[in-house]
């Protein structure tokens, strides 16, 4: 047995991709060998793989030289059908060319039924360097790659870099696999800069870390992520008092762009701190990779962290710090122009630009999406203000005309993602109250699942009506998502309102068919748009609530209209779902649910009330009594929201319900005592479904 | 200090392309000089765009000013211009070394590769009025985005074999950098060797960038745009509509008057709608619901030429078949 390491070099591959593309190799590479009988199931896990961002590489230990010789024997069609008049026919033919031998080497076997033909194929081991030679490249040309590229006349591979060399050995021997014009041999690169041009030769495959660590390259992803921590903390700890701002996704890209990487602390000056935070953090992070750095009270510090993919004295360390201050300088430089200059023109004067940005084709400018976001704002505000909410009417409706008149300004030209966020600083500062800028600024929100809702009612409503708005226009011209296409990302507009409902500081009194309502849609389409809320409400409680799939079920088939109601059902379903008494509970209501749905298909009438006179049974009258008495008290419990001891009390029902089971025969010969049976049990599911329908929780046993 | 002791020894702009284009040259590279038709980028010189096409190998290096009118800044901005310099170095086929060989070129103009941190980040390029597109990296020295450097994959709608690689130099980035100024303007141009007296970048081409800027921004006549560019538009689609009969398979057009077809005209009236495009468009008179449209009537224009330039070669190539 021998290890085996794999090396392909390339040109810089992008940082973001490199990670699923080393995991996808490590993958390939040994299911090749277990396929080709070089590994054994143990083994399997000792693979380890490495990546920088001019290399990918795996390791295998315990690779078997030689495949194990092998023999084989396949039973074949009968002789009297594959041979005519001794003649062989086209069934010979297709089994001995299926199992590789010639017709005339197929042999005869007797067996109880008759002759059969039989095919022996002896397979003699290969060697592991033939065979990982010649399966290697189909493995690297399967990697996936979210956008490759040709680079050799002829375009005979597709690749996402050009290929530069290939390293491939199994113990001391070189396993001579060719692809992208290369030649594998027993040579790596080391650092760029650091060490230079020259090849780095390797005796053996576990001497590859350490070897390249000799030539200044960490092969391995988290040694590097960990190295970038360790010395983000340090070279922070020389600025006092100060953090740098935890940021993972910067982390991992810079981890992936460096092969060996070292932190400068830069600075800039204090001026520039009067320009809004989010506009220096965007400069810093998205266009520079720079980590911010905070004071202890969590004001930004006139300071960044910049991860380099060098090592250097301290001389070296000077030019590099200024050049990356120089950069940055310019970056703000460049941003407080296009705040001041964007100022010239103030937002409310900006309305009218609206006309000329395009939000949709057929939808119209921002000019008219601006109109009908305005309108479905009122109508939710007056919903609001007539359900006792309070709520500053007139800063939502100066906000809605102006919330995107910042797609018109230099400044989210230059920085899109800060769209929104640029209209409520520009609202900010040029005197609108707190209430009109932060609903501009927080328009957006929620972005993702993990993002927060608008801080305010005001931002609230606007950021309902703006996404309400998108959706039912999309809808209306059949542009809803499918599948996983979701171009216009109405799910995620569609999770906002519901993130929105269930979780804004201040209760909304609204439900999801009230912002349906209040964006004027057809009936076709407030249909379709219904539905998909309902969709969006399940995935909400399950994927963000973490609530069970039956638990869901069961809440929304009592009512998918009000967020809020639903998840403190399904919060309380899924508290007492685990009781004996609940869940003995609601079996006997799908058992009733069942019993119900028979009698109708056999045409048992069921009747109108509850006679109380014509309950005979002793089981039965406790029931009906009992019923009645919690239905009373789940009743005024489910109005207080009190779902948990609402559920609880219906809990109770266990014993008359058990009781009634075992002493009742429901289907009685008796007509009316049937039907009053029957409308007892109706009464009792329709008493206690207004929380969750029990019978789709599902029962063990 | 060390920052002082650096700026003394700097090159000055005019400098930098010296040092620049010498060493292309010494690497095989035909020096041409820049392109005398508006430009938004040296991409759509004829020297890439249509170079680029077939499958004859080139390596040339030249300066172009190109011209962005919406970038344009009436000279008040230090780090935005109307009309900037790109050193564009066009190699097909791509040789092996391609990445070794500009940093080297990087050494050549003064930069110590040990004393500054490089990276290659992911940056794609994508041209779509030329159906063309590539795939490569923007080049950051320090934090700061000196080149970008393009594999060519696809031009005129059409896949290239051989691909090229292009490497872009973005001149004022650079010089900024290595003199150490704030502003664009403050580049030293040349020194006087008689004098020593500095000659900055301002003082040859601030009056352009604030004429300029004016002249986009507030001057230019939003109708006789319009015909111009209708007028460059129609020229041009005649021509593209001849190209079509004489390079056709049909065509019995002899071999002189095919090298003569001006296919290479057809491209500077293209070029001529896709400045004046861009003029409007920082004029703001283009609505966005025209914008797509009169971008789909450029690309056809762009596209049309490239093909026609192709169908030439192909033409010409037959004719030198014939002979031998």
């Amino acid at each position: 047995m021998a290890e085996f390491l794999f090396e392909i070099g390339l040109e810089e591959m992008p940082a973001r991709m490199i990670a699923g593309a080393q995991a996808e190799l490590q993958k390939r590479v040994v299911a090749m060998l277990r396929r080709e009988n070089l590994l054994s199931m143990e083994d399997e896990e000792r693979a380890v793989s490495f990546s920088t961002p001019r290399r990918l590489a795996v390791f295998v230990p315990g690779v078997f030289g030689k495949q194990s010789d092998s023999y084989a024997k396949v039973l074949g069609p009968a002789v009297k059908i594959a041979y005519k008049d001794g003649v062989p026919g086209p069934a010979a033919d297709a089994f001995a060319r299926k199992n590789g031998v010639a017709v005339s080497e197929l042999k005869v076997e007797s067996t109880p039924k008759g002759d059969y033909l039989v095919a022996e194929t002896a397979h003699k081991g290969r060697g592991a360097v033939d065979v990982i030679a010649e399966e290697m490249p189909k493995e690297l040309a399967g990697i996936y790659w979210a956008k490759n590229m040709v680079w050799r006349a002829g375009r005979p591979e597709r690749f996402v870099r050009p290929v530069r060399w290939l390293l491939a050995m199994l113990g001391e021997l070189v396993v001579p696999v060719n692809f992208g014009g290369f030649t594998a041999g027993k040579t790596t690169r080391g650092h760029r800069v650091l060490a230079g041009d020259a090849v780095v030769p390797l005796g053996f495959p576990d001497e590859y870390e350490q070897t390249l660590l000799n030539a200044n390259v960490i092969a391995d992803v988290e040694v590097r992520r960990q190295r970038i921590r360790k010395a983000l903390d340090r070279v922070c700890r020389t600025i006092p008092d100060t953090r740098w701002r935890e940021d993972h996704a910067l982390v991992d890209k810079l981890t992936h762009l460096t092969e060996w990487p070292t932190v400068i602390a830069g600075g800039f000056e204090r001026e520039y701190l009067t320009l809004p935070e989010e506009i220096l953090v965007t400069v810093m992070r998205d266009h520079q990779s720079y980590f911010s750095v905070e004071c202890t009270n969590g004001e930004l510090a006139p300071h960044f962290l910049a991860v380099l993919n060098t090592e250097t004295n301290a001389a070296g360390e000077a030019v590099i710090r200024h050049g990356n201050e120089r950069v940055l300088r310019a970056r703000f430089n460049d941003a407080r122009f296009f705040w001041e200059f964007d100022q010239r023109v103030p937002l409310v004067e900006r309305v009218n630009l609206l006309e000329n940005v395009t939000f949709q084709k057929e939808l119209g400018s921002y000019a008219t999406k601006t109109d009908r976001v305005l309108a479905v704002a009122e109508r939710i505000a007056t919903m609001l203000a007539s359900r006792g909410c309070v709520l500053d009417g007139a800063a939502l409706v100066q906000a809605a005309k102006m919330a995107k008149t910042d797609l018109t300004t230099e400044l989210v030209k230059e920085f899109t993602e800060l769209q929104g966020q640029v209209g409520g600083m520009y609202a900010r500062a040029q005197g609108f109250s707190a209430a009109v800028s932060d609903a501009i600024y927080d328009q957006y929100l929620p972005k993702s699942m993990e993002d927060s809702v608008p801080r305010t009612t005001e931002g609230a409503v606007l950021a309902l009506g703006d996404k309400v708005d998108t959706i039912v226009g999309m809808f209306g011209l059949g542009l809803e998502p499918t599948g996983s296409k979701d171009p216009f990302a109405l799910r995620r507009a569609a999770n906002g309102i519901v993130k929105i409902l269930a979780e804004g500081e201040t209760a909304l009194p609204l439900t999801l068919g009230d912002v349906v309502d209040a964006a004027s849609a057809s009936e076709a389409v407030r249909l379709k748009v219904e539905v998909f809320f309902a969709e969006r409400l399940e995935f909400y409680l399950r994927e963000v609530k973490g609530q069970a799939y039956d638990v869901v079920k069961a809440v929304l088939a009592a009512g998918a209209n009000d967020v809020r109601d639903a998840v403190a059902r399904a919060e309380a379903v899924s508290a007492v779902r685990g009781s004996q008494d609940f869940a003995a509970v609601s079996a006997a209501f799908k058992r009733m649910k069942n019993i119900l749905a028979q009698a109708a298909e056999k045409g048992f009438a069921t009747g109108a009330g509850v006679d109380d006179g014509l309950l005979s049974d002793l089981a039965e009258k406790a029931l009906a009594e009992r019923s009645a008495d919690v239905a009373g008290q789940v009743k005024s419990l489910s109005e207080r929201k009190d779902y948990r001891e609402a559920l609880d009390a219906v809990a109770t029902l266990r014993a008359p319900v058990d009781a009634f089971f075992d002493a009742v025969m429901v289907m009685a010969p008796g007509p009316e005592v049937r039907a009053n049976r029957l409308a007892l049990l109706d009464r009792v599911l329709k008493d206690f479904s207004g929380i969750a329908d029990f019978s789709e929780i599902v029962t063990a046993g | 200090m060390h920052a002082i002791a650096e700026k003394k020894k700097a090159l000055t702009f005019q400098e930098l392309l010296f040092q620049l284009q010498k060493f292309w040259a010494d690497r095989g590279c035909v020096l041409q000089q820049p392109y005398d038709v508006e430009v938004g980028a040296g991409t759509m010189s004829p020297d890439t765009f249509l170079r680029v096409l077939g499958p004859k190998p080139v390596r040339i290096a030249y300066a172009q000013p190109s011209r962005r009118p919406a970038d344009g800044r009436y000279g008040e901005n230090p780090n935005r211009l109307f009309r900037h310099t790109q050193l564009q170095v066009i190699l097909k086929p791509p040789p092996e070394r391609i990445q070794e060989m500009y940093l080297e070129s990087l050494e050549a103009i003064g930069i110590d590769l040990r004393e500054h941190d490089i990276k290659f980040e992911e940056d794609n390029w994508e041209w779509p009025v030329g159906g063309a597109w590539g795939v490569g990296w923007q080049v950051m020295l320090d934090g700061l985005e000196i080149t970008q450097f393009t594999y060519f994959q696809q031009c005129g709608g059409m896949d290239l074999d051989p691909i090229c690689g292009e490497i872009t130099y973005g001149l004022e980035r650079i010089a900024g950098f290595l003199q150490d100024v704030d502003s664009i303007y403050d580049i030293v141009w040349a020194v006087e060797p008689d004098t020593g007296r500095k000659v900055t970048y301002g003082e040859i081409r601030l009056p352009e960038e604030e004429q300029y800027s004016s002249y986009g921004f507030d001057y230019a006549e939003v109708d006789k745009l319009w015909e111009h560019l209708r007028l460059y538009e129609a020229e041009c689609l005649t021509l593209l509509g001849r190209a079509k009969e004489m390079f056709g398979g049909k065509s019995d057009a002899d071999e002189v008057g095919v090298r003569r077809f001006p296919v290479l005209g057809a491209y500077e009236l293209a070029l001529k709608c896709s400045h004046v495009f861009n003029l409007l468009d920082a004029r703001g008179a283009i609505s966005v619901t025209e914008r797509v449209g009169v971008m789909a009537r450029i690309r056809t224009l762009v596209i049309g030429v490239a093909k026609a330039y192709v169908a030439q070669g192909e033409k010409l190539a037959g004719y030198t078949k014939v002979v031998a």
